[in-house]
């Protein structure tokens, strides 16, 4: 791999490592000019990481070795990876809505004249590159009033007008149609030509078949290979994502699939948008997995049944009565709770006790007439919550912000678990948590599922959902497409799941 | 991290017990700003006659027992992550509506209720717009504080509304063995405010949608319910507040009335340590931040400071003070 020509940029030893995780280990990556190279790997492969020590937002471990036309550079911050003709193109985009396209492409270096802001002469300088870029709006239009895809433009036409040569682009097509789709990798193409390294970051199959000359493969924060287009195939690719150690501790207790009844039945959950048409059945006893890639709308399927967001169609019924739930009040009423999968930012209060953080569902329901607490009864629940569930606190006066992630991610799921429910959706329910939290958290889940609970786990860690869940779902752009386990005939396996969610399945018939 | 695999849980060691230093700190952070209080008392006690006396007590506590009212609602607004700012104008517009009903033949003592219920319709109409059109509470609350201005002059004519014979006017100059009625009244606002946010499903729900509204969503507690009811309860205490300084002057003025009173009542929250962006407060540090204020300005008259320093050196201890608050609280996190 490192016989290249002449490689407009090397990045070796590349090893990152954030308190308790590495998130990068020892990784290469060699770019060419003039080449569209793909970079994939699962969900926390370490793809972004990369990027973001690409772009200057994260400063690698020493022994990192960088080297633009050959050059040893270091990299130090954004403005040092601009002056290197690096630019990145980010999901969520860096455009100022309020101000003009050629302000946002000329922001931090407005032309002047007189030291005031020169409009007129930084609208003529930008009207060439949009015009070369194929855009159909001006440069003194407002960013606000542009689509998704136009926005794009805005920054690809930004990176061209700093003269970047290495373009790294996140996703850029998920929120796009599949019109200016094709547009965008015209475009794409277009720069190549122009002599352009493109970086591109992609989940989607067939769109790296389309467009990559080259695919490298990250996985679990190492390189596995490189790959030249004349050997891409969907099967070696998805071997590289895979091929992880179970190392053991992901244990199905609850062995045999015998479901009890349907406890949860969600039918056509959708919002026409990011979910759609999704229906499952979720039976006493059983751990349902939901998996699929981000972006797919897992979570959002998730929420829209738990009455967190809206839905245009959908029903829901539970044991068998349909329950009109609209509100996270409506669903926790009837026994139907979830696991929010940011617990920082949707799940806790974090400068509230870890006692107040389990009561403060459940206080309600147990509450003496006139809505005073039962003080007694929640000092005797959080005790016994943190006994039960091994949260590692001294006090349970103490705030919850001050515990780790492990320990927070037990205090959500007792509060949830106070209400005694009858179905337990959990989103990302080890995120950030340590590997000892884990294998206790996993524990919980068998313990509930033996107790009769219908659970249902989302994750994007695939080794967890193979070990936790007796039958799994996989979600692809918004809409559920396959099953696996239970009595579908095929078994659970990683790769399976992959093929479903990045659409390689049907890459691979449509080759056949 | 720690690296230990799997179901060994129940041995490992729990995280000791707060320490002493440890529970000296929380101490300090439960109590707050009583140490610069102390610290004011016992410099206005050196440097001015007659301030430890307890005529002069009294007039202290007189002089807070109205802000601590006010800031009482204003506690329970801002521990909701809003503000109220109109609590001053409902407070005049309630009064002239005490005033008002006050001077309907053979129904004076109506004028309480009325003044009560003013007040409660106006917080209601706030926390509707808050919690329903979702409007931001900087704003609705800013368009009452004008508006209800108007009303208040426009519901007394413009002019002082006078009752001689108010049949309530021992809430305003009345005592029992010795304490004035304003202190008993405000003194029992802030035991049921306190009850109310510490010992009821209500109070943990306040703290709730002010440490993290989108959670306190998703733990099914009906964040509008909460919303309406701390500014109604705002608006209840003005009304209160109104029935108080109109029983103590026996007269009410739309457009003297409450000037900048949400301005003291913020202050005594702030002070109190509670914060700004909700879910951290104590009614009892809003308690001493009302008296911080009260003894600031009583201490500065007996020391015969001018009025002109007096505003000077009180916005000055107010954001000193806070600061000092910010810094010792920044120590004590690590």
């Amino acid at each position: 791999m490192s016989n290249d020509p002449c490689p407009i940029l090397e990045m070796r030893h590349i090893s990152k490592t954030f308190p308790g995780v590495k998130a990068l280990k020892d990784v290469q990556l060699s770019i060419r000019a003039g080449e569209i190279h793909s970079l994939m790997g699962e969900n926390g492969a370490g793809k972004s990481t990369l990027m973001k020590i690409l772009s200057g937002a994260y400063v690698p471990d020493a022994g990192a070795e960088i080297r633009v036309d050959g050059k040893a550079v270091t990299i130090e911050g954004p403005l040092s990876a601009k002056a290197l003709g690096i630019a990145v193109i980010y999901q969520e985009l860096s455009l100022c809505p309020n101000l003009s396209v050629a302000e946002n492409i000329y922001l931090g270096r407005e032309l002047r004249r007189h030291g005031l802001v020169d409009r007129k002469a930084m609208q003529a300088a930008c009207a060439g590159i949009l015009r070369r870029l194929g855009a159909s709006f001006g440069p003194a239009t407002e960013v606000a009033s542009l689509s998704i895809a136009e926005r794009q433009l805005v920054e690809i036409a930004r990176a061209l007008h700093a003269e970047a040569r290495i373009l790294v682009m996140d996703e850029p097509t998920t929120p796009l149609s599949s019109r200016e789709t094709d547009r965008l990798f015209a475009l794409i193409r277009q720069l190549r030509a122009d002599g352009l390294a493109i970086i591109y970051i992609s989940h989607r199959m067939s769109e790296i078949y389309d467009l990559s000359d080259r695919v490298s493969v990250l996985r679990d924060g190492t390189y596995v290979g490189t790959l030249e287009r004349a050997a891409l195939s969907a099967e070696s690719l998805v071997q590289m994502m895979v091929g992880r150690d179970l190392s053991g501790f992901y244990t199905k207790e609850h062995a045999a699939y015998d479901p009890g009844r349907v406890v949860l039945a969600a039918r056509h959950i959708g919002d026409g948008k990011r979910v759609r048409d999704c229906s499952f059945d979720v039976h006493a006893g059983e751990v349902l997995g939901i998996a699929g890639l981000v972006g797919a709308g897992r979570t959002e399927l998730a929420r829209m049944v738990f009455g967190a967001d809206p839905r245009s169609s959908g029903e829901i019924h539970i044991d068998g009565l349909p329950v009109d739930v609209r509100t996270p009040l409506d669903a926790i009423r009837a026994g139907l709770v979830y696991l929010t999968e940011d617990r920082k930012a949707q799940g806790l209060f974090l400068d509230m006790s870890v006692r107040d953080n389990i009561n403060v569902c459940a206080c309600s329901l147990d509450a003496h007439p006139g809505g005073l607490l039962d003080r007694a009864r929640g000092k005797a629940r959080a005790a016994a919550a943190i006994a039960s569930l091994g949260i590692r606190v001294g006090d349970a006066r103490r705030n919850v912000g001050a515990l780790s992630g492990g320990n927070q991610q037990k205090v959500l799921l007792s509060r949830l678990l106070e209400i005694k429910p009858r179905v337990l959706i959990l989103d990302e329910p080890t995120r950030g948590v340590d590997i000892g939290a884990k294998s206790e958290i996993y524990r919980i889940i068998n313990e509930l599922a033996r107790s009769g609970v219908a659970i249902v786990v989302i994750s994007s860690e695939l080794p967890e959902i193979v070990g936790t869940a007796d039958r799994v779902l996989v979600m692809r752009e918004g809409e559920l497409v396959a099953e696996l386990g239970g009595h579908s005939g095929e078994p659970i396996e990683q790769a399976t799941i992959i093929e479903y969610a990045t659409g390689a399945r049907q890459t691979l018939l449509a080759a056949a | 991290m720690s690296t230990q695999v799997s179901g060994v849980v129940a041995n490992l060691p729990q995280t000791p017990a707060p320490s002493a230093t440890e529970r000296l700190r929380q101490l300090m952070r439960s109590v707050g700003m009583l140490p610069v209080l102390i610290l004011l008392c016992i410099g206005f006690g050196t440097l001015a006659d007659g301030f430890f006396s307890l005529q002069n007590a009294s007039i202290v506590a007189q002089q807070a027992s109205i802000n601590v009212v006010l800031a009482a609602g204003m506690t329970f607004v801002i521990l909701t992550g809003g503000i109220d700012l109109s609590v001053g104008s409902i407070l005049a517009a309630a009064a002239v509506v005490t005033m008002l009903a006050s001077n309907l033949p053979g129904a004076g003592m109506l004028g309480v209720a009325a003044g009560l219920l003013a007040g409660l319709a106006c917080g209601l109409v706030n926390g509707s717009l808050i919690a329903f059109v979702r409007l931001p509470p900087f704003i609705v609350t800013l368009g009452a504080l004008t508006a209800m201005r108007g009303v208040a002059r426009l519901l007394g004519d413009d002019k002082t509304i006078f009752n001689p014979d108010l049949p309530f006017a021992f809430i305003g100059n009345g005592a029992v063995l010795g304490v004035p009625w304003l202190v008993i009244i405000a003194a029992a606002v802030v035991v049921v405010s306190w009850f109310i946010l510490r010992r009821t499903v209500l109070g943990v729900q306040i703290y709730s949608v002010g440490g993290n509204p989108e959670a306190a969503r998703l733990s099914g507690i009906k964040v509008w319910k909460v919303l309406l009811f701390v500014y109604a309860m705002s608006g209840l205490l003005s009304g209160l507040g109104a029935v108080m300084t109109s029983a103590r002057l026996f007269a009410a003025n739309g457009l003297q009335l409450g000037q900048s009173y949400e301005l003291d009542a913020i202050a005594a929250v702030i002070l109190g340590g509670t914060s700004f962006v909700g879910g951290v407060g104590s009614i009892v540090g809003t308690l001493i931040g009302a008296l911080i204020i009260a003894v600031l300005s009583n201490g500065l008259v007996l020391l015969g400071v001018s009025d002109i320093w007096q505003y000077i050196v009180k916005g000055l201890v107010i954001i000193g003070a806070v600061a000092l608050d910010r810094y010792r609280q920044s120590g004590a996190r690590t």
